[in-house]
């Protein structure tokens, strides 16, 4: 294509034909052309452990490209579709990166997903080979960002931006109510994420007055998680905080209710659970007042409440991996839309640029700094009357905290 | 470091989790026993029995036991019907075929499984899974006492089908010595299909106990299966008594080393005993006779 079109352009030139000049300019549709989509790679995990969470966020980046199609494509390129390419990332990083390969050669322009952190790490490193743009979902390991990678965003925040809002919102929490708990218990999965997050929290928390009593590792899947509840019991902490996948933490709850064993607060920091609507609907007396600080979209924007309605009237359940991909994707394509062109290294400049405000999260304008979005932040929720509420950062939230929350 | 009544409680929960290994192991050990077969696909198929009962509860609203006497009996047909028709005939008579069968088939429903329900994790929510029993100082769930029980008429239905029944007495004889027991007329193949059937029944009337306190999800098989190797080779190959007194064993090591070394660490009080029967006893606390 691009052979003929400069052939004919010098064509034209040399005959001198200005009129001639001006159509070849012009932009494809007034010439008729139907414009050529732009592809883009969804990888998400949709077999394997993680299929849970990679449905979700197929699911936020489908709706995402339905509207922008709906609403005219890319503008700047003549209203240029996007084409979905999906790939299925198995829950391994090798398979992620077998389908980052199989994009490549389907000649997408950028790719958007991952969800789990081995997953992005791998799929970015694939992608940047080829100058191909990845922008990263969920993955929160913080080595995502501190590769140097040119062609890498994360739109949403990594572990020590996760970890250290947690921190600083419960500490404020706890003040907000004059200091109620004092005394800490971790529960975590005894995998890299729920020990390291328990190793950090226990050093951080007691600079802030509290007392760690406990670490209790627990393995996954667990089958039974009595004696650890009945270890809570007799440690009495004010303060439980699990760092498990779903299916203990959910356990955890049911057995912590049934064993009477009710502490001042249940927090939790980028849990499976306490942010995921099936534990709520399911368990909704376990569940309720349990706090996470996790991502979340913004409760106060109108197009987010539009989305969660329509997810749910699909009868389908929706969760932070819903909007945070629908909003990766709107970022994508605000970063073509400002190019005008499918060019990867266009997009990357154009993303490297980007001030999108457009998303659906708790975040602000986007600013990347080495790959990172530093107007990401994780805000605190609570399950309060069966349902998920944000209750800090107060800019952001729907309700206030309960806490403490049993007396 | 702790009470005696959190010691005994643990020991209490250890008892009620370990009926339910034994009720897990009871099927691997009698498929073993009789066919001579890992079965791999033991773990796939509870995990089918748990969605099922799932289903049941999601789609009717049938309480959770009241499903044993319909998941029952169609495991017990699923399971005859896919030895006699499926492993049977594929093995060609040799036992390598079988595990790599039982493999595939593992895989084919774990996977049916996940294209059917997707990997959402599932449970079934109901006043009764937070029942306790107050008794003393210890707060017992109601749920599990009834699993435990439950898998304890179990054992014992099976047990008295081995010793008192006509079919009981086929299923041993065939166990000790296919070719005589094929030459006085019993029906091989036939009653390799029961056992396999009985085995699939034990694991339906499992996630019907199971269902209450616990969740499931395509891969939940694996996370009984592994204990149920172990109390299998812990209790003696083929034994149900020894699965029984196995499954009790193991959940109480798991349950009291979980609260003393920590639960992830706790596990391998399991590990240990694994390799210290197949050191000094390797046919098992009761499987002396095979």
């Amino acid at each position: 294509m691009k052979f003929i079109d400069t052939t004919l352009n010098r064509r034209t030139a040399l005959k001198g034909g200005a009129a001639a000049l001006a159509t070849m300019a012009a932009p494809a549709i007034v010439r008729g052309a139907e414009p050529s989509p732009i592809k883009v790679g969804i990888l998400q995990p949709v077999t394997g452990a993680l299929a849970q969470d990679g449905e979700y966020g197929r699911m936020g980046a489908e709706l995402a490209i339905e509207d922008i199609n709906k609403a005219g494509g890319i503008k700047s390129l003549g209203g240029a579709k996007i084409e979905m390419v999906f790939g299925d990332a198995r829950s391994t990083p090798e398979a992620g990166t077998q389908e980052v390969e199989r994009m490549q050669e389907a000649g997408v322009s950028a790719i958007i997903g991952g969800f789990a952190s081995p997953i992005c790490l791998a799929g970015s490193q694939a992608a940047a080979r080829y100058d191909l743009p990845y922008i990263v979902d969920v993955g929160v390991t913080d080595q995502i960002i501190q590769r140097g990678l040119k062609n890498t965003f994360r739109f949403a925040p990594g572990f020590s931006l996760c970890t250290g809002a947690a921190i600083q919102n419960l500490v404020k929490i706890n003040e907000a109510s004059g200091k109620a708990a004092k005394t800490v218990a971790l529960v975590h999965e005894d995998g890299l994420f729920g020990s390291g997050l328990a190793k950090l929290m226990a050093a951080e928390l007691p600079k802030y007055g509290f007392e760690i009593l406990e670490l209790i590792a627990v393995p996954t899947p667990s089958r039974d998680l009595s004696n650890v509840v009945l270890r809570l019991r007799s440690l009495n902490p004010d303060l439980v905080i699990p760092s498990t996948y779903y299916g203990e933490t959910v356990l955890l709850a049911r057995t912590m209710q049934q064993q009477r064993v009710r502490p001042k607060g249940v927090y939790s920091v980028l849990n499976g659970a306490a942010s995921n609507r099936r534990f709520v609907k399911e368990f909704p007396e376990a569940a309720e007042n349990v706090m996470d600080c996790n991502h979340w979209h913004d409760p106060r924007n109108e197009k987010a409440v539009a989305l969660q309605k329509r997810v749910e009237a699909a009868g389908k359940i929706y969760n932070y991996n819903v909007p945070l991909n629908y909003s990766c994707v709107g970022l994508l394509a605000d970063a073509i839309e400002r190019a005008a062109s499918g060019d990867r290294k266009k997009i990357i400049e154009a993303l490297g640029t980007s001030t999108f405000a457009g998303h659906l999260m708790p975040y602000g304008a986007t600013k990347f700094e080495n790959g990172q979005n530093m107007g990401a932040a994780p805000v605190s929720t609570q399950v309060q009357g069966g349902d998920i509420k944000v209750v800090f950062p107060e800019t952001f939230a729907n309700a206030k905290p309960k806490f403490p929350a049993n007396g | 470091m702790f009470s005696p009544t959190i010691i005994i409680e643990a020991m209490i929960n250890g008892l009620l989790t370990g009926a339910i290994y034994a009720l897990v192991a009871l099927g691997l050990t009698l498929v073993y026993g009789v066919l001579h077969i890992i079965n791999f696909a033991h773990g796939a198929t509870l995990a089918a029995a748990m969605f099922a009962v799932w289903g049941l509860n999601a789609a009717f609203g049938i309480d959770t036991y009241w499903t044993i006497p319909i998941v029952t009996p169609a495991f017990f047909v699923l399971g005859y019907v896919v030895q006699r028709f499926v492993i049977g005939p594929a093995a060609h008579g040799d036992d390598g075929n079988i595990l790599l069968i039982t493999l595939g088939i593992s895989i084919l429903i774990e996977n049916a499984l996940l294209a059917g329900f997707g990997s959402d994790t599932r449970s079934i929510p109901s006043d009764f899974s937070f029942a306790i029993v107050e008794a003393g100082p210890f707060l017992l769930s109601s749920a599990r006492l009834v699993g435990a029980a439950g898998s304890l008429v179990v054992a014992i239905l099976f047990w008295l089908l081995m010793s008192r029944t006509d079919t009981g007495k086929a299923i041993r004889a065939v166990a000790r010595e296919k070719l005589g027991a094929n030459l006085v007329g019993i029906n091989v193949g036939h009653i390799y299909a029961i056992t396999f059937g009985l085995g699939c029944a034990a694991l339906a009337v499992a996630a019907s106990l199971l269902m209450p306190t616990f969740y499931v999800n395509p891969r939940i098989g694996g996370a009984f299966v592994n204990i149920a190797f172990t109390v299998v080779v812990l209790g003696g190959m083929g034994s149900i008594p020894g699965a029984m007194a196995g499954g009790l064993i193991i959940g109480m090591v798991e349950s009291l080393s979980g609260l003393l070394l920590g639960e992830s660490l706790g596990q391998i009080g399991i590990f240990i005993i694994f390799i210290l029967v197949l050191l000094l006893r390797p046919t098992g606390l009761f499987g002396a006779k095979a």
